[in-house]
């Protein structure tokens, strides 16, 4: 196996559809749209939000406790301590959204390195780390999560860290059947036949032909790792107060859901508004990305 | 068949030792190693650990650790509680049963609501019907479980008043109306995101099956539509869930970890937070080996029923 | 000879995301009692969606549109009017009257299903019997149909058959109601030579013996040949030629049947060809974008410009009561007697096949 990554005389052919097609496919899906719409919503608001609203979500009011959403100054009310609910929500959305991007980015990696591995050497190598990404399936990812989190100091990097480690195992799946269907095809051996090294032929001929299926399960994956790391913030063991999640703010809410029931409903809102888009932009990226999908 | 099964068998069993392998892992990745939940007591000095370490043979060399641990895993030595001393195992057991009542009852309703608007949203494909139920499938499959549980809660216990809010049964009463009334709510929960999974799998089975040319026959026979969907697509289509249901296990143990804690349900999820809680390790350890060998049981159940109930394989 | 079956101006349409297209227009024939009508075509011609037609299993409105009419005499004598019958009635029809056998043998049994279970299904449905005599004609057909051991065969899945023991079962099936007539689309494709030749012999041999009339729609002109009194040929959706089946191998009038018969690969011509089989070129029209005047002008090697291209050819009917729709069909009869053969350019045409 040569080392050198040399330029090859051919440019790697275009396995997805020629973009426009892609993206006419795509805007027909109404819902994806939609996602995408709130999606960009969120991030901007989560981002630009804090800056425009005059509260700061840490600033404690006891005078202001539990008041009502829709009410006076507070838009969506304050929480048990008198903190301003949209500055929380949106401080909120800064952190699960961060974590979620991520935690999926690393999963990415850690998903399609697996994946291109296995997929393109095959053999003893490859059947291993699939059977690893077997059994690292058959565990119940909350399971998983919750006891490596319980294992490790809670934190924002650390908790990034363990759901990328429970959310790799799909994409690597993916990317391996990808990878040893292309493996076959003819530009891959002809870049071998020209002394390409594996590297080489792995990530810039394999993994970019392989890209459709890869953009679609990324997408997926920052709704799971949403959806995850609420999980984990709400039992307790992700991202600890005084900093806010949309999962941690539910935390509490359980105590006083008689009396201040919008504390439960909010973050959830926006929690179940952020997986939904991601979620329905997903399965519009399937259809544009995937031309076998295009029936008429 | 019988080969089909040995291999499938040799499969599950070379899984189970990688999966093994990955709980042993995890228990000796963490801060402190099995040692934890002694150096954890406070009162045991540095002597009193090695003496526990030497005891319990981790001055050994690994491979070696972890053939003893996992024979002794096999053999049902799943270590004791440090909360209790009680046995893991018998702790599992104590617990399984609330867990199996909520997702069996969970799974049931979810296949019959999920299959019936399955089949629907495929014969009326692009119907209003189809419409609403695939964004209804994806947004249940959005919701947190938690959240969707403590609406429940908010909705029909302390608006309604109509069911409990948590508990498997009244201290005291515990007759069988009594167990059902605490059941509704957290089945229903759990059962929202399994109607989601089933209904887009059946809708999509269903549609593959109704486009093969057995169906075309069926109808060329002068069949009605109905015997045709009956007798000839439904249950091939069926076929597949089989495999749904086993590799979806995860997913409801998953959701049944989360029902119970919202809920109070005394299940092993619940167990499995509160061993957390405690840092009761080998509990922790236990039912996450527990549930993962559970997962891998189920998905060979489920492919060894589809090699019986579907006569390519059992008589290929 | 009585009338079994009589199409008038069948038109089909199908509404497509790119817009309405045409796959049927104008089809007439009809068919009696033991005839059998060979429909012959590329894919796309209309030749299977004219048997669904028959059958009504095309989709419902508005997805598409089927008009004309279909005349069907039933088992007491009566003339049907299939597209006017109610769902129900229609029901009847199929399986009992009108009977099919399709294409795939792999894939047009219900693989979790036995032969026998799906057989007795198609006779208990329109003969009602107890179960016991059901199967034990279900037996009876298998036999019929020259399946070995038939009784064992009943409670066997159609994977454990091969290729054409299915396609024998399939038959069997459709036989099991005495039908009037037998819709076979393509029932030979898929199989491989010697199995193609035994299967044209059953229906022959049953066809004589039930006096059924089968519609034998094929692409394959040997097939042709071999079980066809009359053939009727299609392009584009429309019936470009009809005839009895040895005028028709003689001297075909329309180029487009003149182009199928030459690229049959021949025995008794072997040797003297020179070059590979002449295929037709081009493609089969866009139903949704046909071409103006006559739909094969494009690909015919008879091309008059501004004539083929601008007028509509009609169905004509010959002296000799054949059909053909060609605006030059004259010069083909008359260069047919010179004895010139069709067309000058390339090699022997119209060969007598046998």
């Amino acid at each position: 196996m040569s080392s050198t990554t040399e330029s090859l005389p051919f440019t790697p052919e275009e396995a997805a559809p020629p973009r426009n097609t892609a993206w006419r496919r795509f805007r027909r899906h109404r819902l994806a749209m939609l996602g995408a719409a709130v999606i960009a919503v969120l991030v901007l608001g989560s981002v630009l939000g804090p800056f425009v609203i005059p509260y700061d979500e840490t600033y404690i009011d006891i005078l202001h406790r539990f008041a009502p959403p829709f009410a006076g100054p507070h838009v969506l009310g304050t929480d048990e301590l008198g903190r301003d609910m949209l500055a929380r929500l949106m401080m909120g959305g800064r952190i699960s959204l961060a974590v979620a991007f991520t935690a999926m980015a690393i999963s990415m990696v850690i998903g399609i390195s697996v994946g291109a591995i296995a997929g393109y050497y095959g053999g003893v190598v490859g059947a291993a780390l699939m059977r690893l990404v077997d059994a690292v399936l058959c565990f119940p990812t909350i399971f998983l999560l919750l006891a490596l989190a319980a294992l490790v100091q809670p934190g924002l990097g650390s908790i990034t860290l363990l759901i990328a480690a429970t959310a790799w195992m799909e994409v690597a799946r993916i990317v391996e059947g990808q990878i040893r269907a292309l493996r076959e095809r003819d530009f891959a051996v002809a870049a071998e036949v020209l002394g390409a090294s594996d590297r080489y032929i792995v990530f810039r001929e394999l993994v970019p032909n392989a890209i459709a299926p890869i953009v679609v399960s990324a997408t997926l994956n920052v709704a799971k790792a949403i959806l995850l790391e609420s999980y984990v913030s709400f039992l307790g063991y992700g991202i600890q107060p005084p900093v806010a999640s949309w999962g941690n703010m539910l935390n509490n809410a359980q105590i006083y859901l008689t009396s201040a029931p919008w504390l439960a409903v909010m973050p959830g809102l926006f929690i179940t508004l952020a997986v939904t888009s991601f979620n329905f932009l997903g399965d519009g990226l399937r259809d544009a990305l995937d031309p076998r999908m295009d029936q008429p | 068949m019988g080969s089909y099964f040995l291999r499938r068998l040799g499969q599950a069993a070379l899984l189970l030792v990688v999966v093994s392998m990955i709980g042993f892992a995890i228990l000796h990745l963490a801060p402190g190693g099995p040692l934890a939940q002694y150096a954890m007591h406070g009162n045991m000095s540095q002597e009193d650990l090695d003496r526990i370490a030497a005891q319990l043979g981790l001055d050994r060399p690994l491979p070696v650790q972890y053939a003893d641990w996992f024979l002794r895993m096999l053999g049902g030595n799943w270590g004791t509680s440090y909360r209790d001393g009680q046995p893991v195992l018998h702790i599992i057991g104590a617990h399984l049963g609330a867990t199996l009542e909520l997702m069996l009852t969970a799974t049931l309703a979810a296949m019959l609501l999920g299959c019936w608007i399955g089949i629907l949203g495929a014969i009326r494909r692009y119907s209003v019907f189809d419409y609403l139920a695939t964004i209804g499938a994806m947004v249940a499959l959005s919701v947190p479980t938690f959240w969707f549980g403590l609406v429940a809660i908010f909705v029909f216990s302390v608006e309604l008043g109509w069911l409990p809010a948590g508990n498997r049964e009244t201290i005291g009463d515990g007759s069988l109306p009594d167990l059902l009334h605490h059941l509704i709510a957290p089945a229903l929960v759990l059962a929202l995101v399994e109607t989601a999974i089933w209904s887009r799998f059946m809708r999509s089975s269903m549609l593959d099956v109704v486009g093969q040319d057995y169906i075309r026959t069926a109808r060329a026979k002068g069949l009605p539509e109905w015997r045709v969907l009956s007798g000839h697509a439904f249950r091939n289509a069926l076929l597949p869930m089989i495999t749904v249901a086993g590799l979806q296990l995860p997913t409801l143990l998953g959701g049944a970890l989360v029902t119970e804690t919202v809920f109070t349900w005394p299940g092993m999820g619940r167990l499995f937070l509160d061993s957390i809680e405690y840092r009761d390790y080998p509990v922790v350890m236990g039912i996450l080996m527990f549930s993962a060998s559970l997962v891998l049981i189920g998905n060979l159940l489920a492919d060894m029923l589809y090699a019986v109930a579907d006569p390519r394989i059992r008589l290929g | 000879m009585d009338t079994l079956l009589e199409v008038e101006n069948l038109a089909i349409r199908f509404r497509t995301a790119q817009g309405e297209a045409a796959a049927v227009s104008d089809v007439s024939f009809s068919l009696k009692r033991g005839e059998t009508l060979a429909v012959v075509g590329e894919s796309g011609s209309g030749k299977s969606v004219t048997s669904l037609a028959l059958m009504r299993l095309l989709p419902k409105p508005p997805r598409c549109h089927v008009s004309g009419r279909i005349r069907l005499r039933g088992k007491d004598g009566a003339l049907l009017d299939v597209l006017d019958l109610p769902e129900e009635a229609m029901r009847t029809v199929r399986g009992n009257n009108l009977a099919m056998v399709f294409q795939e043998p792999m894939t047009s049994l219900n693989p979790v299903r036995t032969i026998g279970a799906q057989i007795t299904e198609t006779i208990r449905l329109h003969r009602p019997m107890p179960p016991r005599a059901a199967e034990e004609e279900a037996a009876r057909l298998l036999d019929l149909v020259g399946i070995p051991s038939p009784r064992q065969r009943l409670s066997a899945y159609p994977h454990q058959l091969s290729g054409g023991m299915r396609q024998r079962a399939m038959i069997a099936m459709a036989l099991s109601c005495e039908p009037s007539v037998l819709i076979a689309d393509e029932p030979t494709t898929a199989l491989d030579v010697t199995i193609q030749a035994q299967i044209l012999d059953l229906l022959r041999n049953l066809q004589q013996r039930t006096g059924m009339a089968v519609i034998f729609i094929t692409h394959n002109l040997g097939v042709v040949a071999e079980i066809a009194d009359r053939v009727m040929v299609m392009y584009s959706g429309r019936v470009v030629e009809q005839a009895d089946v040895v005028p028709l191998f003689r001297t075909p009038l329309m180029p487009y049947t003149q182009g199928l018969l030459r690229s049959v690969p021949r025995l008794d011509l072997a040797g003297r060809r020179a070059g590979p089989l002449p295929a037709i070129r081009g493609n089969v029209p866009d139903p949704r974008r046909p071409p103006a005047g006559c739909a094969f002008h494009p690909r015919c090697d008879f091309f008059q410009p501004s004539r083929c291209d601008a007028t509509p050819p009609t169905l004509d009917k010959t002296p000799d009561g054949r059909e053909v729709r060609c605006l030059r069909w004259q010069d083909s009869l008359l260069m047919a007697g010179s004895g010139e053969a069709l067309p000058p350019q390339r090699g022997p045409g119209a060969e007598p096949l046998a």
